[in-house]
């Protein structure tokens, strides 16, 4: 019998741990395949966040280094200075990347570090519960916004690909989404575009990918993927910011 | 043996200069030595100062509160460290710069027109070592040549300065030689 | 043969012979010679200087850089350490050896550029969340800005852990002669770290432990490292103690003005000596151990009394323990510090009588 579909050699066989319906699982099989392909599997190193992403180095089979909350662009930075050959990602979520972190992603973008980043961003703190995250939306109920984000009184959702493509050392700032087949299959070129790049020392590559928290949001899977698109897409664009 | 000298300024003067001087000259001469700056916004358009510590011994506290010597380059200097010094120190004071006269009764201070000597050398900018020659002259810490010889290698890349200021070292000292220096 | 130099870039010196060729850092005073001095020498030699955002990002660089098993280091004062604590913390957890500098001034808060030694506790007893001891070594020349940071990067290697070095102001600023013996350990091959894998296992570097039994057992590994630490590291400085009867205790720039002290008690018939812990953590409590003919114990911070906890732990109620401290950038003259030492030589008299 021919095998047609497998593990890539890049996952652990690691049960995922995410809720049903998170995108989490699509994205990291997003990200091993490409290693696969790219055949840099004995020489990448990847960064994990704090947030529900938090044990991603159980499910990436490769070494993995844990950062703390929001640092993860800081430690790839120290990684990737004293391991130049080596390629270097994080993966963090929308807390962990645009609140906390939001210092070590920009100058990490405008230092120009050849790292490639991983953004996914569902508007919502997911691991804690459900709070308001950066990119929440106005109008979004979450556990710190029971009446709903108010510009007034919170702000506005971030957004980061756009601020990122406006700095001198960002090459590749794209946002994607998973909320359908082909979306997906645009976020896998995106990812692996966003390796290649730090393969030919192309600067800082960052993918942002719109994803779902059907636990957070409360709703099911496949309202989710409709919620994403009718009121996240509309808000944060898909497309390329800069591709140099 | 132990000299602790203090040697105040603004900033400019070429006050930590001579304390560098100073220690790497005695430093050739197999002494223990100490240099410290007085620093951060202090430092900056206002009060420069150091202390320079030279022993035959270990030494101790990098902090003088109460030095032997003291060259003073400015009248602000004057005000602030003249208290500190210990009785029967010796105080080199820039005449040139300074309007007032010397409270302490109980101190040998020798007062040198640094500024003007210096620009009458052709730069006023060393008055630094016309002070610091008339303090050689008296406190033979260091050699005189040895730190002449220092000079040279701190201005390796500028002959006409390493002419001046030894000139201004020289006349420093014979300053020292004159009997008119106290009021 | 002998140089001088300026206390920070001793340290740099220190580092660069002792292998290090990475630093990441953000500018502070008074510490700023060091990163210029490294910023200078690093491009020759292959280093990576990198001046980053902020202290937190410097520190997760120094993360990121030990995690790839070289020699890294960052410096700062102060307010700097503060903000790194939480990378500090991580680093104790994920047993990853490097050089933190630490170049005190005065607090708390903003407080002043002027040197203090108000941080010992933040250095000593984990400034960070968690159980988890740094190593740190306290110079007190700027021969031991050189020596220190061979040693702090060998202990740091040797026990899998972050070490300090945690000098002041003073030292930092003051220029002596020192010489640069050569360094002569090798740099351990480290089995732990990620890189190119070549077929290795992979390796993971982290510091959560969801599992409480599992935590505890990582906490129990992490104590049992300390024991063997504390048991093979106690550094200190014995100073005209052999007949003394009062002993000051100081470190760092103190332990200079307590020489001197020491010196001019002597010459009025006063047998004083000098106790300086060169290993502030682990505390050299084995200096402690063997009191003599000794009274009292006067320490001696430019703090309002940190150290002297551990000095008391350490002689255990035996003698009496004096404290005597200034703060905020102020520095005890000898003066100063004789008379503490009179008063209680009186006292001592008085006991005898």
């Amino acid at each position: 019998m021919k095998k047609v579909f497998e593990r890539p050699k890049s996952l652990t066989d690691v049960h995922f741990t995410y809720c049903a319906g998170c995108t989490h699982g699509m994205i990291h099989r997003m990200v091993a395949e490409t290693i696969d392909e790219l055949k840099i599997q004995d020489r990448t190193i990847g960064v994990s966040p704090v947030g529900c992403s938090v044990f991603a180095y159980e499910f990436f089979n490769f070494d993995m280094v844990a950062a703390s909350h929001g640092r993860a662009p800081a430690v790839a930075t120290g990684l990737k200075r004293s391991l130049p050959e080596c390629i270097i990602f994080t993966y963090q979520g929308d807390g962990d990347l645009a609140a906390i972190g939001t210092a070590e992603i920009v100058h990490a973008a405008t230092r120009g570090e050849n790292i490639t980043v991983i953004f996914v961003n569902n508007a919502i703190y997911g691991m804690t519960g459900g709070q308001m995250a950066p990119t929440t939306l106005i109008g979004q109920k979450t556990e710190t916004t029971p009446f709903g984000r108010d510009a007034r009184a919170h702000g506005y959702p971030i957004r980061i690909a756009e601020m990122l493509a406006t700095l001198e050392g960002s090459s590749y700032i794209v946002r994607t989404s998973t909320h359908n087949p082909q979306n997906v299959r645009k976020t896998k070129l995106a990812v692996k575009k966003a390796f290649e790049n730090q393969l030919n020392n192309k600067n800082f590559n960052l993918v942002e990918i719109l994803s779902t928290c059907p636990s957070n949001w409360g709703l099911d899977s496949i309202q989710s993927l409709k919620w994403l698109e009718e009121n996240m897409i509309p808000y944060f664009p898909l497309g390329e910011f800069k591709n140099i | 043996m132990q000299e602790d000298l203090i040697i105040a300024g603004f900033g400019g003067q070429g006050i930590m200069l001579i304390g560098q001087l100073l220690v790497y000259s005695a430093l050739e001469e197999n002494k223990n030595v100490l240099w410290m700056p007085s620093y951060g916004p202090e430092t900056r358009g206002g009060f420069a100062n150091c202390t320079v510590i030279i022993s035959n011994e270990e030494i101790g506290s990098p902090i003088v509160a109460h030095p032997q010597s003291m060259i003073i380059m400015n009248l602000p200097s004057l005000d602030r460290f003249e208290d500190e010094l210990i009785p029967q120190g010796l105080m080199i004071v820039n005449d040139s710069l300074i309007n007032r006269k010397i409270k302490r009764e109980d101190i040998n201070f020798y007062l040198i027109p640094a500024t003007e000597i210096a620009d009458n050398l052709g730069n006023a900018k060393a008055a630094n070592m016309v002070d610091l020659g008339a303090y050689l002259k008296i406190k033979n810490v260091v050699d005189f040549t040895l730190t002449e010889k220092t000079l040279e290698k701190f201005f390796a890349n500028n002959s006409s300065l390493i002419e001046l200021n030894k000139k201004a070292l020289e006349r420093g000292a014979q300053e020292i030689a004159k009997e008119t220096l106290k009021p | 043969m002998k140089i001088l130099m300026k206390g920070n870039e001793a340290i740099g010196e220190g580092a660069i012979r002792a292998g290090c060729r990475y630093f990441f850092g953000y500018p502070i005073t008074p510490q700023s010679e060091l990163p210029a001095y490294l910023a200078e020498k690093f491009p020759s030699i292959g280093g990576v200087f990198l001046q980053a955002e902020s202290e937190i990002s410097a520190i997760n660089m120094v993360y990121g850089a030990s995690c790839a098993g070289v020699r890294v280091m960052t410096s700062s004062s102060s307010p700097g350490i503060s903000l790194k604590q939480e990378g500090i913390s991580y680093l104790a957890a994920a047993e990853l050896p490097c050089l933190i500098v630490n170049v005190m001034r005065g607090g708390p808060g903003l407080g002043t550029i002027q040197p203090s030694q108000s941080d010992y506790f933040q250095a000593t007893k984990g400034g960070g969340h968690g159980d988890y001891h740094l190593i740190v070594l306290a110079p007190h020349s700027v021969q031991e800005m050189v020596d220190l940071t061979y040693l702090a990067f060998d202990l740091a290697d040797q026990y899998r852990n972050p070490a300090m070095i945690l000098a002041d102001g003073i030292l930092g600023q003051m220029m002596e002669a020192v010489e640069l013996k050569e360094y002569a350990s090798e740099i351990p091959h480290k089995n732990w770290a990620v890189g190119k894998s070549q077929g290795r296992k992979r390796n993971i570097i982290t510091s959560i432990y969801i599992d409480p039994k599992v935590l505890e057992q990582h906490n129990l590994r992490l104590q049992a490292k300390y024991k063997i630490i504390k048991a093979h590291e106690e550094r200190a400085e014995e100073w005209m103690k052999e007949d003394a009867e009062i002993i000051i205790a100081a470190y760092g720039t103190v332990a200079r003005i307590a020489k001197s002290v020491i010196k001019k008690a002597r010459e009025k018939g006063i047998k004083a000596g000098l106790i300086r812990p060169i290993t502030l953590w682990p505390f050299p409590d084995k200096y402690f151990q063997d009191l003599g003919k000794i009274k009292r114990i006067l320490t001696v911070e430019l703090s309002s009394g940190q150290m002297v906890e551990d000095v008391r732990l350490a002689v255990n109620g035996r003698i009496p323990v004096e404290f005597y401290g200034r703060m905020g950038g102020m520095v005890p003259s000898i003066e100063e510090i004789l008379e503490q030492i009179e008063k209680i030589n009186s006292q001592i008299e008085r006991v005898k009588l």
